[in-house]
């Protein structure tokens, strides 16, 4: 019996969420004393893993399962939970990992809590704690079944180093017969620059930056910190800015370090997406605007005066503190 | 080509979540229901079909007698039938299974549900259905085009998109992009009166998987005061020093 924890990676390398996963795998394996196993697909840094924890490696070496693909990677995961004699599977929030993890938990007959934000409650019964209501609550799931599948929240648990003798195997993968059909034909993705999903600062703006010409100081600032850019609900209706930004009940939920909020009036579908950030910061003219009850820090002032003094100020402070 | 959209009743968006019996339910007290806004977008696209493409729209429920306000909405947005599948939605697995045997029965080419429920955010259904009743699966899907067997998609991915080439049949979990925002549909007064008149069945449960049980439920903690910066210096001394974010 072991944890069997997928780490997700990309041209070989893997995520940000890959050690934050693997953490999570070894706390949990911790509670129920046993190992931890990932599964990894093409990656050409396995080793790395032992850094967080994993004993084992078992990187699927498949040259069809090269790009993402459901169907594939869920089978190849389920017949290593099978190989491996796993009784809990430990996944990421990532978009990919959410698509797959159905079709896993349906393989497997195994029950699926998504959103985890801790460690668990407690292994026998198996409990954990999870966003529900969409970030409005949490509730305390128990798994009921002989394999639990756990998918942890973006930037909940943390990555924490904890070295251990690793081996890397490699194994081939399989494929998935229901959704064979299914297949990638082209990928339009923003390459070099930080995304709402795993992002350590999102820079985020509404309606009161009165048109898609002014989020040239929105896309400066994030650039000087470094963060993916955002956006209320109605900006992406009205096509000021593209839908994969907007943030919220209805579309993206951000659980980034830091959260600027700007000419956003903080209503409360866009609040329940934003809730899991961990610093919320507010730039609006109007005190009684919603969105400072919900923040850490805000200043009440005109984004149009405050946002360039901000990237002035914060050009001296990176130029000051490297 | 038949169609199936799978409806999930849950909160309005706007709704205070508060938990009674100890915190162990859900407080329905003063809560409007509505249809769940991701399996709205899905049942927009699928009357697209349905008028574009001469599809037969089909809609299913899992859960008691009080959802059935929001499935006769559902029908005056212009669904032709609706199934009401006689039990309470307490897990995921045990929905799909549910609603799994509603999809063979019906000889479905098209099965559309959405990304996730807003209230308790599974993000399992239609994953789960699709495996149990051995149909192609495409996730996150934010345009769908189907030209005979052939299915064009897009799913969200982070960072960008991805276009995918499927088959039918196949469950998509929709979201926003499906259709514009600009798209949805408030029933009119005649959409309504024909939604009274049309099949809403009831069909018994079969046994199913209970694969999770939410225990417990509680609330965040509340938030502090927020600290108003006078400048932005401040702020960003504040951010750095006290915050340690930037
Ligand atoms: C079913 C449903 C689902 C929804 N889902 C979402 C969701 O997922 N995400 C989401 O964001 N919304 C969602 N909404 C919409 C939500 O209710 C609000 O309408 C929306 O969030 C408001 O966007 P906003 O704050 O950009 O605009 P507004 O509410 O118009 O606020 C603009 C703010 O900018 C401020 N402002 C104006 N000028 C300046 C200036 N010069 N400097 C500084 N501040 C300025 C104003 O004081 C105001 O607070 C949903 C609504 C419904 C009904
Ligand atoms: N009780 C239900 N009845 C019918 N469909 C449901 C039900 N619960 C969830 N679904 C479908 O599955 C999708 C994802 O729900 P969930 O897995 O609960 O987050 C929803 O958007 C619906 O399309």
């Amino acid at each position: 019996m072991s944890v069997l924890v997928y780490t997700e990676s990309e041209q070989g390398k893997f995520k940000k969420n890959a050690f934050e996963v693997a953490s999570y795998a070894s706390a949990v394996a911790k509670m129920m004393g046993t190992t931890v196993t990932a599964i990894a697909f093409n990656t050409t840094e396995g080793d790395s893993l032992g850094e967080y924890g994993v004993s084992k490696v078992l990187n699927v070496k498949d040259s069809s399962l090269e790009t993402f693909n459901a169907g594939g990677f869920a089978a190849s995961i389920a017949a290593a939970v099978k190989s491996t004699d796993a009784k809990v599977v430990i996944l990421s929030s990532s978009t990919d990992t959410k698509y797959l993890a159905p079709l896993l938990s349906a393989k497997l007959s195994a029950g699926y809590a998504p959103n985890v934000v801790q460690a668990p409650d407690s292994t026998s019964p198996f409990m954990v704690k999870r966003t529900a209501f969409s970030n409005k609550g949490f509730a305390h799931t128990q798994i009921d079944t002989d394999i639990k599948i756990v998918g942890v929240s973006i930037n909940a648990f943390g990555a924490h180093e904890n070295k251990t003798e690793v081996s890397v195997e490699e194994i081939s993968g399989a494929a998935d017969a229901a959704t064979n059909d299914t297949k990638s034909v082209e990928i339009d993705k923003v390459v070099g620059k930080a995304t709402i999903a795993d992002a350590d600062i999102v820079v985020s703006a509404g309606r009161g930056m009165k048109g898609p010409e002014n989020w040239g100081m929105i896309e400066e600032l994030a650039d000087i910190l470094g963060a993916a850019t955002a956006c209320s609900k109605p900006v992406s209706d009205l096509g000021w800015r593209p839908h994969g930004e907007h943030v919220g009940q209805t579309g993206k939920p951000v659980a980034s370090n830091l959260y600027i909020a700007i000419g956003i009036s903080g209503a409360i579908q866009h609040l329940a997406g934003v809730s899991a950030s961990k610093t919320k910061v507010v730039i609006n003219n109007d005190p009684e605007a919603p969105f400072f009850k919900a923040a850490d820090y805000g200043i009440v002032g005109d984004a149009f005066e405050v946002v360039p003094q901000l990237i002035e100020k914060l050009k001296d402070f990176k130029a000051q503190n490297g | 080509m038949k169609i199936l959209v799978c409806i999930s009743n849950v909160p309005d968006t706007t709704s205070k979540i508060n938990f009674t019996d100890g915190d162990t339910k859900f407080d329905t007290n003063g809560v409007q229901f509505v249809i769940n806004p991701n399996d709205e977008f899905g049942l927009t696209r699928a009357m697209w079909f349905k008028e574009k493409q001469g599809a037969t729209v089909h809609i299913a429920t899992v859960g008691g007698p009080t959802v059935e306000p929001t499935m006769r909405k559902a029908l005056a947005i212009g669904a032709d039938e609706a199934f009401r599948i006689n039990a309470e939605p307490t897990d995921g697995f045990s929905v799909a299974q549910q609603l799994a045997g509603v999809v063979k029965n019906g000889g479905y080419d098209l099965v559309i549900g959405g990304r996730e429920s807003i209230d308790y955010n599974g993000g399992m259904v239609p994953g789960i259905l699709a495996s149990l009743t051995n149909m192609n699966f495409i996730n996150s899907c934010i345009s769908l085009e189907i030209d005979g067997n052939n299915v064009t998609a897009v799913r969200e991915i982070d960072g960008g998109k991805e276009k995918l080439s499927s088959s039918l049949p196949l469950v998509v979990g929709g979201q926003k992009g499906l259709v514009e925002e600009s798209d949805l549909r408030i029933p009119n007064m005649r959409g309504i009166m024909m939604a009274r008149k049309k099949s809403l069945s009831v069909i018994e449960p079969v046994d199913s998987l209970k694969a999770t049980e939410d225990k417990k439920f509680d609330k965040p903690a509340p938030k502090g005061q927020v600290k108003l910066a006078d400048s932005v210096d401040q702020l960003v001394d504040l951010l750095h020093n006290e915050a340690k974010v930037i």
